[in-house]
């Protein structure tokens, strides 16, 4: 039996599947996590509709694009990277994992860009808010947009670490064509990280 | 009348996970087994039971008089909202999935463990973690707001909520990782033979329960989450005074906390499929319907949270929906009391202490559901919303059903998690003093909803005291019997018989091991051929006899 | 048989028609679940003693439910819930739309008060009037928390949400006092959130509203006209309250139980009362009198000393109904029985 097999698993296979399963139970509670938010802001944006539009006129459309298309890009190396796994090219795979961590610190660099530029025109969330729009829409927005895309972040800087310490464990050969689902599963939560970008892009900066 | 069927003398298994690897306490600590790590919870719960009877015996006191009786307005408003939370968040919820799930799910799987076991001890760790941040809050002032934290007195009240909030949270996420475990284990630990169709009806249940946990705690996560940033830095999610609407707070916390009632109940359901069949010798009846009746539970109980604001300025249009979605939720319920009550038929039925707690079970469950259903009914929700009407209802199905079937699961599987058998005749006096006590407590609570006394009034109009001191005498009873249940199982830890292997003849697969179970469950994977609620063809032997059968 | 019933299951007495209606329903709901908890129990109980269990070595059949079992124990409680549901919700609709031509109320929580205006401007503290046999809409809101607004008798509630209008209507039968409380927890006070409302006939109801019209009114034309704020024909209480007003006391003490510039006056008559010196004093009639004529003799703990004297600006028949005045701003005791006079509030718009 291969070495990674716990005790009370029958087989590599049955164990890869329960990790499976529960990494995708696991992602599915981080979309409810965030579906609070969304929702949240789906309601506040039917109450301001006005102030939201305007608000959400207002932030850098262009960089949020650059910054899906940089997360988009990170995405595919992930996917690459497993595919190099799969053959037993594990070096390979911590090359690549690296440069999705680069692409990551990229976009986390690009946000911090933005954020300055809110701090600096007082877009700020709740009552310290003293941006442009009159009313409690504006705030609200920021508020929002602040805890949304704060959250983000957060998981972005997680799911960086997580591919870090898959990374290293590649390169030293932790992991083979035969058994490589940590690989696999860190490349599931970058995806993750991805598709909520995905939903958060349209729904903040677009409409 | 002795427990024990004539036949071999039980044996008290000598290896088993009590000593195996270690005793000292820091193996405990440490252990990856999911049966430790079970009977820790259980015990954290309990204190954490004890505590939240505490303050409630504090209510009861000070409730004894229209006007002050032990404290003053700010001290109740805490206790109640630390009873509240305490019972619910730190008892209730882990209870039963947590503590006897753990201990008992891979069991009846056939499994060596939980999928992942060091998920599992993490999982405990963050309960104690978020036990030991609300603890600290409350030591420091405590919350005052309710366990519901409506907002924006939550956000504006100047106690301590943010801990109290924080705690909650980080209990969520043990909740959550401890539904996900079962979840992962059911679907890829079960030993060869149980099927689907073949799955002990406690399972089901703890299945359904997990269901609910992984996908309506992270809602509540994010919302406590939200009201603690707003209470901290005041930005303005909910308060109306920057735009915000209270109401969205409402309809967040109950998309949670209505699917949160089944966490609470699902796990009473699965103990008590359990009892019912051992202490009737019977195959259970409509197994498919009480098993799909779980997952009817899970699934519909998500779509009537608006059930608790009909009076909070909703559109007649969504009290009607959300209405009408509650009476389905309440027909899974009915499925399981017919077919439990029917599977008493040509049975042979013996009143052991489990048994009793089932009957206590089944009154409760069926007056709380009841009244539960006359609340959705919206008009007379008007007029009980908020009274001690409610209060009256969720004790009924939360302490009347809920702890009747921690205590009914407490007896039936004390031998298998001890190896010992209590005192039946004690056992009695238990069950006779905390349902009795039970109904003394929370029937005049009806009662008083019904004369229209609001909940968390510190004081009250004269003319409700008689029914308060009725109440408050009827917990002084349950105080007792509690402190009874107590003293006689911790003898029986040391001084009870040995129990052998099955002391019920129960056929449920977890009886099939030794007593207390071996570190790694069965000595063999175990296989089985027949169903774990089948009584029919059971050996010509007297039954259970103390050589478990190691398969 | 209605009334009996109604005892037995400690119902207030029901004061509209909509209560009436409510109750019914209460019956058939607990008749049904009584019938059906007997059935349930009865036959469980039969099986309990029937197939007690009598050896050790008792054999049972294996039994499984028919097709038609299932659509029983399903279809019987469901038939049953939703003709509970049928009727109640009706109810409940019928409940939230007032018919037209109803009186308007504003209704506003407050931690711990409720407010109530009625059109043309008189309102009232704690104390809803309202005639009997007239439809009365209830436009409901909060300054601070949430609250709800309750009147068992009625078997009426609804919340008073912050920033928003909330809305129910009833009609009362009778002429009578019923007791209102907040029902949805708003902090220390919650539970001493209490008022009150009185049926009065219709004819008393006109005359009472008209009178507080005038009330109002003649408190402005005061308000001009320095001198003549004793007006003959009102209470002490009603001329301290003007003297109040327009010497702007008021300005700097509110009636409410919120704090202000000076110490609310509200409950004050009577209150131990801590002085910046440490000192402990009770307000009575005389402390009363003291601060206003030399307000800076004792100033109260945590207050600035920025109290004019009102030495030779008032008379001491003003005074002594400014006294009057502050010692009628009492917050209702939980109580069982009718309230004290009424607090009126004929001063609005300030
Ligand atoms: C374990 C906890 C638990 C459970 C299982 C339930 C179960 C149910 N609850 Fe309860 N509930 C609470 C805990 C629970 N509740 C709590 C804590 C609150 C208050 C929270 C707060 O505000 O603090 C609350 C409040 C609450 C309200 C809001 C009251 C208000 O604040 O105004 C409502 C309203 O609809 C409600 C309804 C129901 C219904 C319909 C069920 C159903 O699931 C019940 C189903 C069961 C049955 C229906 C019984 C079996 C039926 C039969 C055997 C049929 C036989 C009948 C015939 C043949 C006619 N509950
Ligand atoms: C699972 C949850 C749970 C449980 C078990 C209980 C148990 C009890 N509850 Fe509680 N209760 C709630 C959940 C629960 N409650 C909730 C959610 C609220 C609403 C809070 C809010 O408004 O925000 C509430 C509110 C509430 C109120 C209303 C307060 C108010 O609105 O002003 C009252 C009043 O009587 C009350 C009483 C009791 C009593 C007498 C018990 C008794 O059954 C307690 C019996 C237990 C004991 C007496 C323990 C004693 C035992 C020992 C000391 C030794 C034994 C020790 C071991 C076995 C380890 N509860
Ligand atoms: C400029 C603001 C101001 C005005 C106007 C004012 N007060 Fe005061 N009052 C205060 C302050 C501040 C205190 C508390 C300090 C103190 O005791 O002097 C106070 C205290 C009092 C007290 C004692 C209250 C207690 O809690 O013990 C009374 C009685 C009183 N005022 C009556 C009056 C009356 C009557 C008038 C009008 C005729 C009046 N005040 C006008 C500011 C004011
Ligand atoms: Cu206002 Cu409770
Ligand atoms: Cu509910």
């Amino acid at each position: 039996m291969h070495s990674a097999v716990a005790h009370h698993f029958e087989s590599l296979e049955k164990q890869a599947e329960a990790q499976r399963l529960g990494m995708w139970l696991f992602l599915a509670t981080e979309i409810l996590l965030f579906t609070a938010l969304f929702a949240a802001y789906g309601v506040y944006r039917f109450l301001y509709t006005a102030a939201f539009s305007e608000a959400s006129r207002g932030l850098e459309t262009w960089l949020g694009g650059v910054n899906t298309l940089i997360l988009v890009t990170s995405s595919f190396t992930v996917a690459m990277g497993l595919d190099a796994a799969t053959r037993g090219r594990t070096r390979r795979t911590a090359g690549l994992l690296g440069l999705s961590i680069l692409l990551g610190a990229v976009f986390l660099a690009l946000k911090a860009f933005e954020y300055h530029h809110h701090f600096a025109h007082g877009e700020l969330p709740g009552r310290y808010y003293t941006g442009p729009i009159a009313g409690s829409g504006g705030a609200l927005f920021f508020t929002l947009y602040f805890l949304i895309t704060g959250l983000h972040a957060i998981h972005v800087l997680i799911g960086m670490t997580v591919l870090a310490v898959v990374a290293v464990r590649c390169w030293r050969g932790a992991y083979d064509a035969e058994y490589h689902v940590p690989v696999e599963l860190a490349g599931l939560y970058w995806h993750l990280v991805d598709l909520i970008w995905i939903f958060v892009f349209p729904l903040v900066y677009l409409i | 009348m002795s427990p024990l069927p004539a036949g071999d003398p039980p044996v008290y298994a000598a290896r088993n996970y009590l000593n195996t690897p270690a005793t000292g306490l820091r193996s405990w600590l440490t252990t990856l087994d999911h049966k430790r790590i079970g009977v820790m919870f259980l015990v954290a719960t309990l204190v954490a039971f004890a505590l939240g009877g505490v303050f409630a015996l504090l209510i009861r006191i000070e409730l004894l008089t229209p006007g002050p009786t032990i404290m003053d307005a700010m001290t109740y408003n805490r206790i109640f909202t630390l009873h509240g939370v305490v019972m619910i968040f730190l008892f209730m919820i882990p209870a039963i999935p947590s503590g006897f799930g753990n201990f008992l799910l891979p069991i009846m799987l056939g499994a060596r463990d939980v999928a992942f076991p060091r998920l599992n001890l993490l999982s405990f760790y963050l309960y104690l973690a978020g036990a030991a941040i609300a603890l600290w809050g409350m030591i420091h002032g405590g919350a005052d707001t309710g366990w519901t934290f409506y907002t924006p007195y939550s956000t504006t009240t100047t106690t301590k909520v943010v801990p109290i909030l924080l705690g909650a949270f980080v209990v969520g996420f043990s909740s959550i990782l401890t539904g996900l475990n079962f979840i992962v284990t059911t679907h890829t630990l079960r030993a060869p033979g149980i099927t689907w169709s073949k799955l002990p009806l406690f399972v089901w249940s703890i299945y359904a329960t997990s269901v609910i946990q992984i996908l309506a705690t992270p809602v509540l996560g994010m919302t406590l989450l939200l009201v603690a940033i707003e209470h901290a830095f005041g930005w303005g999610i909910f308060d109306p005074a920057r735009g915000g609407d209270p109401v969205l707070f409402q309809h967040f916390f109950w998309f949670y906390s209505h699917p949160a009632v089944y966490i609470m109940i699902l796990p009473a359901m699965a103990v008590m499929s359990e009892v019912v069949c051992a202490f009737s010798r019977k195959n259970i009846f409509g197994y498919k319907a009480v098993a799909y009746s779980s997952l009817g539970i899970a699934f519909v109980g998500f779509f009537t949270w608006g059930h608790h604001l009909f009076t909070s300025g909703q559109s007649p249009y969504d009290a009607g929906v959300f209405g009408v979605l509650t009476m389905f939720v309440g027909i899974f319920t009915a499925i399981k009391i017919f077919n439990w009550v029917a599977t008493l038929y040509r049975g042979s039925i013996s009143f052991k202490t489990p048994f009793l707690y089932f009957l206590g079970f089944l009154f409760f469950l069926f007056f709380g559901g009841m009244t539960g259903v006359a609340l959705a009914t919206v008009s007379l929700d008007v007029h009980w919303q908020d009274t001690y009407f409610v209060v009256a209802h969720f004790h009924f199905i939360m302490v009347g059903s809920t702890i009747m079937a921690f205590l009914a699961a407490l007896h039936y599987w004390w031998p298998k998690l001890t190896g010992r058998l209590y005192s039946e005749r004690w056992g009695l006096v238990g069950a006779v003093l905390i349902i009795s006590g039970f109904v003394f407590t929370f029937l005049p609570q009806f009662l008083l909803g019904n004369e229209g006394m609001p909940r968390r009034y510190f004081a009250y109009p004269a003319r409700y005291q008689a029914l308060n001191v009725a109440s408050s005498a009827g917990a002084s009873v349950l105080a007792i019997g509690f402190s009874v249940v107590l003293v006689y199982l911790l003898v029986a830890l040391r001084h009870g018989p040995v129990a052998g292997s099955n002391p019920w003849g129960s056929r449920g697969y977890e009886w099939e091991t030794s007593s207390p179970p071996p570190l790694e469950n069965f000595e063999v994977v175990p296989a089985f051929e027949r169903g774990p609620h089948e009584y029919h063809d059971l050996p010509a032997a007297a039954p259970g006899a103390g050589e478990g059968r190691h398969a | 048989m209605s009334d009996l019933l109604r005892r037995l299951l400690f119902l207030p007495p029901a004061a509209s028609q909509h209560a009436r209606d409510v109750d019914s329903l209460h019956f058939f709901v607990v008749i049904t679940t009584m019938l059906a908890g007997l059935a349930i129990f009865g036959t469980a109980l039969a099986f309990m003693i029937r197939y007690r269990r009598r050896g050790e070595d008792d054999r049972t059949p294996e039994i499984q439910p028919r097709h038609w079992h299932e659509a029983l124990f399903i279809g019987v409680p469901l038939a049953f819930f939703l003709v509970w549901f049928a009727i109640g919700y009706p109810q409940f609709v019928e409940s939230t739309r007032a018919p037209p031509g109803a009186m308007d109320v504003f209704v506003m929580g407050k931690q711990w008060m409720w407010k109530f205006a009625y059109p043309g401007g008189p309102s009232s503290l704690d104390e809803l009037r309202v005639p009997a046999g007239r439809p009365v809409r209830l436009l409901i809101t909060s300054r601070d928390v949430i609250h709800s607004f309750f009147v068992p008798d009625l078997r009426l509630k609804q919340d008073a949400l912050p920033g928003r209008y909330t809305e129910t209507w009833f009609q009362a039968d009778a002429p009578g006092r019923h007791q209102i409380f907040c029902a949805e927890y708003c902090g220390l006070s919650h539970s001493g959130m209490l008022a009150e409302l009185v049926v009065m006939k219709p004819e008393e109801f006109d005359a009472w509203i008209a009178l507080q019209r005038r009330g109002l009114a003649r408190a402005q034309d005061a308000a001009a006209v320095p001198g003549d704020l004793l007006a003959a024909g009102s209470s002490l209480v009603e001329q301290g309250r003007n003297v109040a007003a327009v010497q702007g006391c008021l300005k700097c003490h509110s009636i409410d139980g919120s704090r202000h510039i000076g110490p609310t006056w509200r409950d004050l008559y009577r209150r131990r009362e801590r002085l910046s010196t440490g000192a402990v004093v009770t307000a009575d009639e005389a402390y009363l009198t003291r601060s206003m004529m030399d307000p800076a003799a004792e100033i109260v703990d945590g207050y600035q000393n920025v109290m004019p004297t009102y030495q030779g600006k008032l008379t001491p028949p003003e005074v002594a109904a400014v006294v009057e005045f502050i010692k009628s701003l009492k917050t209702p005791a939980v109580r069982a029985g009718p309230s004290e006079g009424p607090v009126y509030e004929s001063t609005p718009g300030r």
